[in-house]
């Protein structure tokens, strides 16, 4: 016990010390003052030695099968049984009822939460299932966006035809990406797609003449339906019925998907490309599969988010985006639907409800990150692969 | 051709490039021992030029000499800064260990939400002015019309240190225990080497490099803020695949190739496509040579 | 069964309801209180909070208090759209905001339609006003075509310059600025030697340095924020270069002076006519002053916006939007700013720009 104080008591001591010259000292150079807050150490100190407490009995306890490979758990087994057909349904007729209930601002953020959680199973696709690493998603999302922007302003067109070419020129943009870095692997992949997604940026930030710059392309249009135009508020009743029903469509897709040819496909590559293409699978083929469906959600959901912002701007379109995304993915648990709608609620809802806490928000945000991959490193529900045997074998 | 532009802009880059090489040595030497794009770097960047900061005014604030100034302000950010990095290691990636590849890539991303925010909170987010400490130094006659004493210094002072650190890793034992690390954890292992002593110290290492840069390009720029690490964390980290991750020699190369592309860029055509450029010649560079200019093909054995 | 609990424990956690508030007159404030630009959306709030408590303790608005709900958008699009439904929800009668432009533009699509006043102390970007498809807002700053002619006018008259560079950060209001500049340039046939955004946060900037030494300008044009200013300054003078500079408001701030300290003597820059000796404004500085707040860059015309909302409810009697519009358009208000009302297009009359320049350490004035 008392081994175990004084270690916790050093561990706290050694954080106060490397917090001391940010949190302990403001130093300002022009005016040469040195100001030193003794109070917010202690706090420091204080919080970093429950900190250490708990941090130690977590980990101590932490299940079993966070520290081994990722095994599907018995939690996965029925997680997977639990999301068939009705329980969506079920799921959908309980959203469908929200624009009911809730004022603008729960239908908004719903509508942000479903964008991302439609976006997180589109790059699913290419990191969870193919196993590419893609670090630049960002950009088909904004290819999806701009289409709608660009069209509506040069064209005239509206929400819905755009919504099928916004989704298939990301899709396109995605195939033609994956031509060049077919050949990379892992993380020179990662840093290639990121790459392309500053360049995209900064070519939309460039071009002001063709895409207005950093100024943004403002009154984007709601979608008419047959060519009524609702208010406001219908508009974006109307959007996210519309966001509901992409996101049915994603989500049955991606479970067809999962284990159909295609999938068990890309599921092989990420396993073992050489031995998948020992075994007859034509990897060009399927890579580019992976990217332009993958891309094609983004592009998608560019077309709604473009809609329901009604504003758009490179500036929406960062890094930080991709990484909320591939948080999102990896969150989940890279391959299961019902993750990737948890991860997405915990990670787009949970800032917007933290809002009480103003300035610390987004520090705990950041903390509860790293937490949540340390106790769960293999994702909220983890990815189930087919077991054909062992069903068997239970069963009898 | 304009002679002199050439030569001027080509400083340029060398002074750019040789700080992305100093950073991207920390990505690349925690890449090729742990598999791991390390993200919160440029936040340990970030922390150490504001732990930079409060060491020189406090040095000033002593009275002492500017060299004296800039040698301890050097130390003391380069002390804290490998702190940080170890105990970042210990925290965020550690626990996560055979875990699978992208569990610790998202907690790197989170941990560098985290340090920015806890930089905003216990300091500012504002700019905050950082002195100085390099202008006028040293004054070289025959060069200063392409380079002014702060660039030199930080060139040569970058350079000084990949040459140490090359050094390093060639002879001495901690040096080799890394590369063996590198080529097989497991058997490195069974050999005696310890692993996470090792690990811990390529952080250590890697971020007390990344103190450095910080407290240079501070003192060049003259002023921070929260925000700084992210911008040269991408940067330093396109270097470091640019040059063959992994590969000390590649992240040096790779930093000196980005600096100059994007100097050129930026003085021939326009800085608005400066990045561009860097990214798009990254894309060029990878699809001809898929693993960087030195990294090494794997082949793989099945 | 386990997770079917857990998913509706999150799907209940989207619907905590909000808090009902009936009775005080309620008014919003949006802006960037978090983030890269929460410097410009922190002192904003702030003005307006102290000039909401100071208006109950002397009786409340139409005797009813008055509560202000502030929203954090950190500038970003989406983030806009979401707080300003929340604000509608919460039926404010007006807001305060937003900060960024292109915030203010994603915020509007939500207002629009629904007559809510929407005052902002910072979007500069003229379009906001000028398509006419925003009737319900207004802005205590005055555009930046406005700013950019006013810069044309004194480089060209004042200074009789003719070489002149422009260079940006790539952002909306810095590149904006600059755009600006250069169609103000273009009508008095002046075209610039260099039209170009640098990477703010680059570790260095010597290539456009190097760049403008071989351009020779008499006077480099910046559009952007002051901590890039003060770092291109810095870097030109240290090469030695002599040429004059100019930018707009982002740039007139104190950290500006402090932290370019020698090397931006002679910077000039535009910004709105200087009015801190006025009785009112000085007040409003010393209370913030109490307080350990600064009116930041955009603080005063967040308190202005939210005087003459106030003077113009008070004089309308009512919370209507058509006749608080109608009074803020025809009726002056005394604020921070001095006496201002609002055009036809919701421009602010009354706050225009003064060249300052930077000389022994603070801004004077100089034209």
């Amino acid at each position: 016990m008392r081994k175990e104080l004084l270690r916790h008591l050093s561990t706290a001591f050694g954080l106060t010390l490397l917090a001391l010259p940010l949190v302990g000292m403001k130093v300002d150079f022009i005016e040469k003052t040195l100001d030193w807050r003794w109070g917010r150490l202690m706090g420091v100190f204080a919080l970093t030695f429950s900190l250490s407490w708990l941090w130690r009995y977590l980990l101590v306890h932490r299940p079993q099968q966070a520290r081994s490979s990722p095994a599907p758990g018995v939690l996965a087994a029925r997680a997977h049984l639990l999301v068939n057909q009705r329980v969506l349904l079920l799921l959908f007729l309980v959203l469908s009822l929200v624009p009911w209930v809730a004022g603008g601002y729960q239908v908004n953020i719903l509508i942000t939460a479903m964008a991302y959680i439609t976006l997180a199973l589109g790059l699913n696709i290419v990191v969870g299932m193919a196993g590419l690493l893609d670090l630049g998603y960002v950009a088909f999302y904004a290819i999806g966006a701009y289409s709608y922007g660009l069209l509506h302003h040069y064209l005239g067109w509206g929400f819905w035809q755009s919504l099928g070419v916004g989704g298939l020129l990301a899709a396109a943009m995605g195939i033609l990406l994956g031509i060049p870095v077919l050949r990379l692997r892992g993380d020179y992949l990662a840093i290639v797609t990121l790459g392309f997604g500053e360049i995209l940026r900064l070519l939309l930030e460039n071009e002001a003449d063709f895409t207005f710059g950093v100024q943004g392309i403002p009154n984007i249009p709601k979608p008419t339906f047959f060519g009524f135009r609702f208010d406001y508020e219908g508009g974006i009743v109307f959007l996210f019925y519309i966001m509901l029903g992409i996101l049915l469509l994603a989500i049955t897709a991606t479970k067809r998907l999962q284990y159909s040819r295609v999938g068990r496909a890309w599921m092989a590559i990420r396993e073992n490309e050489l031995a998948a293409q020992a075994m007859g699978i034509d990897l060009t083929k399927t890579k580019l599969n992976a990217f332009g469906l993958g891309a094609f959600w983004a592009g998608v959901v560019g077309v709604v988010f473009a809609a329901k912002t009604s504003f758009i701007n490179p500036a929406s379109f960062q890094f930080f985006e991709s990484a909320i995304i591939l948080s999102i993915v990896v969150l989940g648990g890279m391959g299961s639907v019902l993750g990737v709608v948890l991860a997405a609620i915990l990670l787009i809802l949970l800032p917007e409800y933290l809002r009480f806490l103003a300035e610390y928000r987004m520090l705990l945000f950041g903390a509860l990150m790293v937490a949540m991959m340390i106790f769960r490193p293999q994702g909220l529900v983890p990815r189930l692969r087919p077991r054909y045997e062992r069903d068997k074998a239970s069963k009898a | 051709m304009d002679g002199q532009y050439f030569f001027e802009l080509a400083f340029s880059g060398l002074t750019r490039g040789s700080i992305y090489a100093l950073i991207a040595l920390g990505y690349t030497m925690v890449y090729g021992i742990l598999g791991l794009i390390n993200f919160a770097h440029g936040e340990v960047y970030m922390i150490s030029a504001f732990v930079g900061l409060t060491a020189a005014a406090i040095c000033s604030l002593l009275g002492f000499s500017l060299w004296a100034v800039l040698l301890l302000t050097l130390l003391f950010a380069a002390a804290y800064g490998a702190a940080y990095g170890y105990t970042i290691e210990k925290v965020a990636y550690r626990p996560l260990r055979g875990a699978n590849r992208l569990a610790p890539l998202i907690s790197a991303i989170g941990m560098s939400i985290f340090l920015r925010e806890y930089v905003i909170l216990a300091q500012t987010a504002d700019f905050v002015a950082f002195p100085s400490l390099l202008y006028n130094l040293v004054e070289v006659d025959f060069l200063s019309d392409y380079i002014g004493s702060g660039e030199l210094i930080l060139t040569l002072v970058s350079l000084t240190v990949l040459g140490g650190l090359f050094l390093f890793l060639r002879y001495t034992q901690t040096g080799r225990a890394m590369r063996a690390i590198e080529q097989d954890r497991e058997m490195a292992m069974l050999l005696g080497v310890k692993v996470d002593q090792v690990i811990s110290l390529t952080f250590v290492i890697g971020s007390a490099l990344a103190a450095v840069g910080a407290v240079l390009i501070s003192s060049h720029m003259g002023q921070i803020n929260y925000n700084i690490g992210f911008l040269v964390g991408i940067k330093a980290f396109t270097a470091a695949v640019l040059g063959g991750i992994g590969s000390v020699a590649g992240a040096a190369l790779g930093g000196l190739v980005l600096g100059l592309v994007e100097a050129f860029a930026a003085g021939y055509v326009s800085s608005d496509y400066e990045d561009v450029f860097a990214f798009g010649c990254l894309v060029l560079i990878l699809i001809f040579r898929p693993a960087g200019i030195l990294g090494q093909q794997q082949s793989e054995k099945v | 069964m386990r997770n079917l609990i857990i998913l509706f424990a999150f799907a209940l956690f989207a619907f905590i309801p909000q808090a009902w508030a009936a009775e005080p007159i309620l008014i919003g404030v949006a802006g960037s209180f978090s983030g890269d630009l929460a410097p410009y959306g922190i002192p904003p709030k702030n003005t307006v909070m102290l000039a909401a408590e100071e208006l109950n303790k002397k009786g409340g608005l139409l005797g009813r208090r008055v509560k202000i709900i502030a929203q954090d958008d950190v500038c970003q699009p989406n983030a806009a759209t979401i707080v300003a439904s929340k604000l509608m929800d919460q039926k404010v009668i007006a807001v305060i905001g937003h900060i960024c432009s292109g915030a203010t533009n994603a915020a509007l699509s939500v207002y629009r339609g629904k007559k809510l006043l929407v005052i902002s102390p910072s979007a500069t970007l003229p379009s906001l006003t000028l398509n006419g498809q925003n009737p319900y807002f207004f802005r205590t700053i005055p555009h930046d075509a406005v700013q950019a002619i006013r810069q044309a006018d004194f480089i060209v008259d004042k200074l009789k310059y003719k070489q002149i560079a422009i260079v940006h950060d790539k952002g909306d209001y810095g590149k904006g600025l600059a755009h600006q500049l250069k169609e103000a340039l273009k009508k008095r046939g002046i075209t610039p030697l260099l039209f170009e955004g640098v990477t703010p946060g680059a570790v260095d900037y010597s290539a456009l340095i190097h760049k403008l030494k071989r351009l020779r300008p008499q006077i480099v044009a910046f559009g952007g924020y002051h901590p890039e200013a003060s770092k291109i300054v810095t870097q030109a003078r240290k090469k030695g270069l002599k040429m004059d500079f100019i930018s707009g408001d982002g740039v007139k701030d104190p950290s500006f002076l402090k932290i370019g300290r020698q090397f931006v003597e002679g910077y000039y820059a535009t910004s709105p006519a200087d009015i801190s000796t006025q009785p009112l404004t000085l007040e409003v500085l010393k209370k913030l002053k109490a307080r350990g707040q600064t009116p930041g860059n955009f603080g005063l015309q967040a308190h202005a916006a939210f005087t003459a909302l106030v003077k113009a409810i008070q004089a309308a009697h009512s919370t209507d939007p058509d006749q608080i519009k109608a009074a803020l358009q025809k009726n002056e208000a005394q604020t921070t700013l001095g006496k201002i009302r609002f055009d036809a297009k919701g421009d602010v009359i009354g706050s225009g720009f003064s060249v300052y320049q930077v000389k022994k350490g603070a801004f004077i004035a100089v034209d």
